[in-house]
């Protein structure tokens, strides 16, 4: 490692890549390419963004804004962990809507916790500059951590597509679209 | 020399006729200097048996008679089958107090069990200090530890409530700290027989211990009678193996009545058939404790042992590169190794080192000069290439939490090298250097999420100065307060800590190298090599 001082450019991985494995999951509740990714920290911690391929980042799109308020009565704002144990968290299933975002052209998209895990916290920072989320998905535009439960650390990813699983996933749609046009 | 005076001879003939030993017959008479009991106990007995008889014979049976046949009674009382085998005459009486001052020699004491006997003897002591020898521990002193069985309180709260009522006749008291505790005639006796044995002094501060356990089988149930009369006092607990803890039956025997006391137990408790015996010799010596500072120059090196899933990552850690030298050195039994702050695996710890300090438990070796240990500290340094230690010192338990106070309020320096995504010139790292005392928050790392609590912390990072190295690299040396998570100010954590390097020059920011130049921290005192 001492080597990359010397000034040859940076074949080092990143932080995600040292430390995270990405996980992935296409089409999230049937909506065509509204995937996700999940970063899981060798320490079972899951970290929820989007995937690259997710509309959002198509087109220039602007967020007009984010609602961590998914139902009447359940904001994700409100989750509260206290202690070593995480006490008070919001449990969430893989089906679990974590916020709604709506863009300028009238379009919505849910964004789902795709990991059964307990909520530690979603990303307020997205909420005063939206733009971060589109400018880096993956590290300071993440949406939301989530803790799995201790036993199923191995298991939350089961479903979930590998790197190289949605790498596929993506060639394919666009040789699809590319047959249909 | 002989303590009991004329007063004494009622409490000492009606122990003595019931198979009481001379010297818990001194405890009841309240004889509170050393000397009495330290006397050879066939001497004991034949000075009290001198001093019972001194006056007439006659004037001994009539006096005797009338308690005897008393005590008899109560006896038949609690134990129906002993009536018939005794008869109750009058002759039998008499016939059986020789028997007893005759037996007084081999028998049991029925108060003592035996430790006021044969386990004050010289022999005793012996095969005690043997042990101690053989397990090969230094030492300057000792303390003497003895565990009684618990139904020695019972017998002895018996033997209180006869001595008590035998007063009451004479219109005196008996309070039951007039009484010479057992343990504490032990200790009058035995202590110089130990000094003397071992040639080091007796002393209660000493690390050194020397515990005994005496048990008796033959009586273990004399206890229990007590649980149905105080039920809330013996509850069972997970770490205990009988619910008759010494601590418990001495709570029963506060609480429980005195008639019903003598309603469940004999008064004098009768004769046992045999002695205690000492089921348990065992020494051990107080922890000591090494501090030092250590240097850690591996970035494949974790400071304890990385365990995950029963797995272990690392073969080595600086806890074991360390604390194995010191364990096979100190003869010790197991170590714990404590320290000023800890770093990640890959990072090194240059300068003067990390403040550390080592328990090491139950040592065999406690003895060194400075000399020794420098050679030690040599020792260690010549075994890893991956660590050096310095300052190695002897330091004692409360010393310790002066470093780990230091670990809360101390600063520390590090020097990191920082990756850039944008191109840099000199000039664009230039202004972290112009700031000073840098207010951050961070919330919890999501690398220890999983085991801390979710929090913001406030720290301050007091100075940074940067060194230009390429147009992607500058080398940072930062200032910070304790508790300051420095790879996480460096990449900003996903922006959850906030300011970080990356967002202070308006990019992405990447750690990838980091070592701690400097623990400020002043213990243990610098040693000059």
């Amino acid at each position: 490692m001492a080597s990359s001082a010397g000034g040859i450019a940076p074949a080092a991985p990143s932080l995600v890549d040292r430390y995270f494995t990405r996980w992935y999951k296409a089409d999230v509740k049937g909506k065509p390419c509204e995937d996700h990714c999940i970063l899981q920290h060798s320490n079972r911690i899951c970290v929820i963004t989007l995937a690259e391929s997710h509309p959002l980042f198509q087109n220039g799109k602007t967020i007009k804004s984010i609602n961590y308020q998914i139902s009447a009565n359940c904001s994700r704002l409100q989750n509260k962990v206290s202690g070593k144990f995480k006490r008070g968290a919001q449990f969430l299933t893989e089906l679990a809507p974590l916020c709604r975002i709506s863009c300028s052209d009238g379009e919505e998209y849910t964004v789902s916790s795709c990991v059964r895990g307990r909520l530690m916290e979603v990303n307020e920072n997205i909420l005063d500059k939206p733009s971060i989320l589109q400018e880096k998905p993956s590290t300071e535009g993440y949406i939301a951590v989530v803790l799995p439960k201790f036993e199923e650390s191995k298991s939350v990813t089961e479903g979930l597509l590998t790197q190289k699983e949605y790498e596929e996933v993506v060639v394919k749609r666009i040789n699809n679209r590319s047959e249909t046009s | 020399m002989f303590p009991l005076a004329e007063k004494d001879k009622p409490i000492a003939r009606l122990l003595f006729s019931t198979g009481t030993c001379p010297r818990c017959i001194f405890r009841f008479c309240s004889v509170d200097f050393h000397a009495p009991y330290k006397l050879p106990y066939k001497d004991l007995i034949r000075e009290l048996e001198n001093f019972l008889k001194t006056e007439s014979d006659d004037l001994t049976l009539e006096a005797t008679k009338p308690p005897l046949k008393k005590i008899r009674l109560q006896d038949g009382e609690a134990q129906i089958d002993n009536q018939s085998q005794n008869g109750g005459e009058m002759t039998t009486i008499v016939k059986d107090e020789n028997m007893i001052l005759e037996k007084s020699y081999l028998n049991a004491c029925n108060i003592c069990l035996g430790i006021l006997q044969e386990f004050c003897e010289k022999k005793f002591i012996k095969k005690v200090c043997q042990k101690v020898e053989s397990a090969g521990y230094e030492f300057t002193n000792l303390v003497f530890s003895v565990s009684f069985p618990p139904q020695l309180s019972v017998r002895e709260h018996a033997a209180w409530l006869l001595v008590k009522q035998e007063m009451g006749k004479q219109g005196l008291s008996l309070g039951r700290d007039d009484i010479v505790q057992l343990k504490e005639a032990y200790k009058w006796i035995t202590h110089p027989l130990f000094s003397e044995e071992l040639g080091v002094p007796v002393d209660g501060k000493s690390l050194f211990e020397v515990s005994v356990i005496f048990a008796h089988r033959e009586t273990d149930e004399d206890c229990h009678f007590l649980s149905i009369s105080c039920p809330d006092c013996f509850k069972p607990a997970k770490n205990k193996q009988s619910v008759f803890t010494r601590m418990a039956v001495l709570k029963a025997l506060d609480k429980i009545k005195e008639e019903d006391f003598r309603k469940k137990f004999p008064c004098p408790p009768n004769s046992p058939k045999g002695f205690c015996s000492a089921v348990e010799i065992e020494c051990a010596h107080g922890a000591v404790f090494v501090a030092g500072r250590y240097n850690k120059y591996s970035r494949n090196l974790p400071q304890t042992p990385w365990i995950i899933d029963g797995e272990r990552k690392l073969e080595s850690s600086v806890e074991e590169l360390i604390s194995n030298q010191l364990l096979t050195v100190f003869k010790a039994e197991s170590f714990n190794f404590s320290s000023s702050g800890r770093e990640d695996v890959d990072v090194r710890t240059l300068g003067n080192g990390r403040p550390f300090a080592v328990e090491l438990v139950n040592p065999r070796r406690v003895q060194f000069t400075s000399q020794d240990i420098k050679e030690l500290q040599q020792k260690i340094n010549i075994s890893s290439d991956k660590i050096q230690v310095r300052d190695l010192q002897l330091v004692t338990r409360e010393a310790i939490g002066r470093m780990k106070e230091g670990e809360e309020v101390k600063t520390k320096t590090y020097s990191a090298l920082v990756w850039t995504d944008k191109a840099i010139r000199k000039k664009d790292v230039g202004f972290l250097d112009d700031l000073k005392d840098l207010q951050i928050n961070q919330k919890t790392p999501l690398r220890v999420l999983h085991r801390r609590p979710l929090a913001v912390r406030t720290r301050i990072i007091h100075t940074m100065e940067t060194h230009y190295i390429d147009e992607h690299h500058f080398r940072l040396h930062l200032k910070t307060q304790a508790g300051t998570y420095i790879k996480e100010f460096v990449h900003g954590d996903f922006g959850r800590t906030k300011p970080n390097i990356g967002s202070l020059m308006n990019g992405t920011a990447d750690i990838l190298e980091l070592d701690v130049e400097s623990v400020d921290v002043d213990w243990p005192p610098a040693l000059n090599d």
